[in-house]
């Protein structure tokens, strides 16, 4: 039996679907060490730091006691700890002791207290530590970008260290969106709350609102009605369809290959205002809550739905022909080994192009999806022609989603009231970028603690990954072949 | 700031201020798109060469504003008709379209954007988190709108503004700065 499944087996809090077990430090160590777990999230609380963490077997929650500050680093073992580590200093002040990195990362010393998520968070003393970049060799040149870096694009800053032409290594440092979204959400209703899930990230509005929709109704064991879910999924592949189409045509113009966008531009202004037509929003925010969705499709907008749906996937052929030239010119740009994605346990879009078998409409019991044949479209090659297909690949299956969806919608209420519990849950929901997961804990019906995890916490280390390596002419390409959104790691 | 708030001006940033936030929202079809064309044609606006040069920065934003900043930008809208056009560094631009609440870590950044672009430099900030934060008012992370760090000629509200509101403004932009003396 693995260490997991021992733990899986003992008592624990129940966090639906799931438990979620408190663990020694030294279990929680051992269960860093144990090569075949991904660590697909990790937060913190008053006293304690949790993580969720997959095997082929299962999922497990688990936690460990904060205890004079600090709990044992999982960095060293799992470089996707790094990130959360830094987070869970920065947010709620526990320190993770032998961490790989112990730089901030959301907070740039701008804010009047420190740890904000803390149970008392202690007013600021002195100024932040400045932002610093760590070269692995001091004889490489550095290219800075950001934090605002032109175009229409979201504040991040990143150090490119060259070597001639070449990226030697990239460096990141986000968090200039950070808006304290966990803290807002606080003390609100789920109802009330969900209104933020819906802003972390504007491009995966609908995916953050489902998964946080899904935490609140396992946590009052609550489900939503299936027309509810049917139409959730609709407004979810609408989304992935309008994000692919942007990210396609972003990758077309950073890969010089214009033309190639062009089509996608249209379409995606056609399904936008066709989801308009349908759901009253183009980004379709706040359409889906907690218990159900907001409003129902309206009569005319199924057909205009079908419409946009119609056009595209006539179109989609001549599309994936404007690529061919567009995925030579992506060939061998930005690779991400399979080693490199698996180590990191990153989904989405990109994991899938690095061999991962990652996406979350095909987990178990995931309605209505389980009843949709979601295709697994897996590339092996991991560099940005791969990231291009694999979009491809998905934006077919994501119109004939919408087509049977819509066709087999089922008749009925739109929403359960969800009554005003106390307890814990989880809530899932696969994004354009990849797998989103949020936790909160309910206390007579109001978020006593939340988190929202983006994919691209799991993302962002593998693009950096990714470029070692790249040509610097490539930057561009191969940054937009990943698409990233800052806004959703930042919180 | 400036006195350049003169009436075109001000008559625009009312209409946009004092829009509804909800309601229903008029359609942007091609019809409305040749509206507008015909309305700058007819004011003479295109004849007289005064495009604008527009540079977007987000200090804050959740994304959404953007998406709907590159809608216009795309072919469907095709600013390049209105002599509207984008530009990548604030030291270009006539017209700063500000996007998010202002976090205050990006707060320095906005503040050193602006001051790089050239005088008279617009600013307009685009979506109810612009306005006054929006939904993230009041948290320790965040400054507020952009009317915190910089002076606001114009605002659109929305959340976020559809890319015809968005176009809308622009284009009352377009007509006040063809009306400015000189
Ligand atoms: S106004 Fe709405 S869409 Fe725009 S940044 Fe704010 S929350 Fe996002």
């Amino acid at each position: 039996m693995s260490l997991a499944a021992a733990i899986r087996a003992t008592p624990g809090i129940p966090c639906r679907p799931w438990l979620r077990h408190v663990l020694s430090p030294e279990q929680w160590r051992a269960l860093g060490a144990e090569p075949n777990l991904a660590l697909l999230a990790m937060w913190g609380d008053s006293h304690a730091v949790h993580a969720l963490l997959r095997e082929p077997a299962g999922m497990l929650a688990v936690t460990v006691t904060v205890a004079d500050g600090r709990y044992p680093a999982l960095s060293p073992w799992r470089p996707g700890a790094r990130l959360f580590e830094r987070a869970i200093h920065d947010l709620w002040g526990h320190a993770a002791t032998d961490a790989t990195d112990e730089r901030p990362w959301l907070d740039h010393g701008r804010w009047d207290v420190t740890a904000p998520l803390a149970a008392r968070p202690p007013s600021r003393i002195g100024a932040a530590p400045p932002v610093t970049f760590l070269a692995a060799d001091e004889t490489l040149d550095q290219v800075p970008i950001g934090p605002f870096a032109g175009g229409i694009a979201e504040a991040g800053q990143f150090r490119l260290f060259t070597r001639g032409p070449e990226i030697v290594q990239m460096e990141s440092r986000l968090g200039y969106l950070h808006k304290g979204i966990p803290a807002l959400m606080r003390g609100k209703s789920p109802r009330a709350a969900s209104r933020f899930a819906a802003r972390l990230a504007g491009d995966a509005s609908v995916a953050h609102s489902i998964a946080f929709a899904r935490a609140a109704e396992a946590a009052c064991d609550t489900p939503p009605p299936p027309r509810a879910l049917a139409l959730r999924a609709v407004m979810a592949e609408l989304e992935r369809i309008a994000s692919h189409l942007a990210d396609i045509d972003a990758l077309a113009q950073a890969g010089g290959a214009p033309l190639a966008g062009t089509p996608c531009q249209r379409h995606r202004e056609a399904i936008l205002r066709a989801a308009q037509r349908g759901f009253s929003h183009r980004l379709m925010m706040d359409s889906v809550v907690p218990g159900g969705i907001a409003t129902d499709l309206a009569a005319d907008g199924e057909d205009a739905l079908r419409i946009a749906i119609a056009a595209l996937g006539h179109e989609l052929p001549a599309i994936a022909r404007l690529c061919e030239v567009l995925a030579r010119r992506l060939d061998g740009v930005a690779v991400a080994t399979p080693i490199a994605a698996a180590a990191l346990a990153t989904g989405g879009p990109a994991g899938r192009a690095s061999g991962a078998d990652s996406d979350l409409r095909r987990s178990p019991g995931y309605r209505p999806y389980q009843d949709l044949n979601v295709s697994p479209v897996r590339e092996q090659a991991g560099d940005a022609a791969a990231r291009l297909l694999v979009l491809l690949a998905e934006l077919r299956d994501s119109a004939r989603m919408v087509r049977t969806l819509l066709a087999e919608l089922p008749d009925g209420e739109i929403i359960a009231a969800l009554p005003q519990a106390s307890g814990e849950g989880f809530g899932w929901a696969e994004g354009p970028r990849g797998d989103i997961w949020t936790w909160l804990r309910l206390d007579g019906g109001q978020i006593a603690n939340v988190f929202l995890r983006d994919p691209g916490w799991l993302t962002l280390p593998l693009l950096e990954a990714a470029m070692a390596g790249t040509d610097l002419s490539d930057w561009a390409a191969g940054r937009a072949s990943f698409g990233l959104s800052h806004a959703g790691m930042d919180l | 700031m400036s006195d350049r708030v003169l009436s075109p001006w001000h008559s625009a940033w009312r209409h946009l201020r004092d829009r509804p936030a909800a309601g229903p929202i008029p359609p942007v079809d091609e019809a409305g798109i040749r509206d507008l064309a015909a309305r700058l044609d007819a004011a003479g606006i295109r004849r007289l060469g005064r495009g604008l040069a527009l540079h977007a920065l987000d200090p804050g934003s959740c994304g959404g504003c953007e998406l709907e900043l590159r809608a216009i930008r795309d072919v469907a809208y095709d600013l390049a008709r209105f002599g509207l056009r984008f530009v990548d560094s604030p030291r270009q631009a006539d017209v700063l379209l500000v996007t998010g609440p202002v976090t205050r870590t990006l707060q320095p950044a906005l503040q050193r954007a602006w001051e790089a672009a050239p005088d008279p430099r617009f600013v307009v900030a685009i979506g109810d988190c612009a306005i006054d934060g929006g939904v993230f008012k009041g948290s320790y992370a965040v400054a507020g709108g952009v009317d915190t760090t910089l002076p606001v000629d114009l605002v659109i509200r929305g959340c976020p503004p559809t890319p015809g509101e968005v176009l809308e403004g622009l284009l009352m932009l377009l007509e006040a700065n063809a009306a400015r003396p000189g």
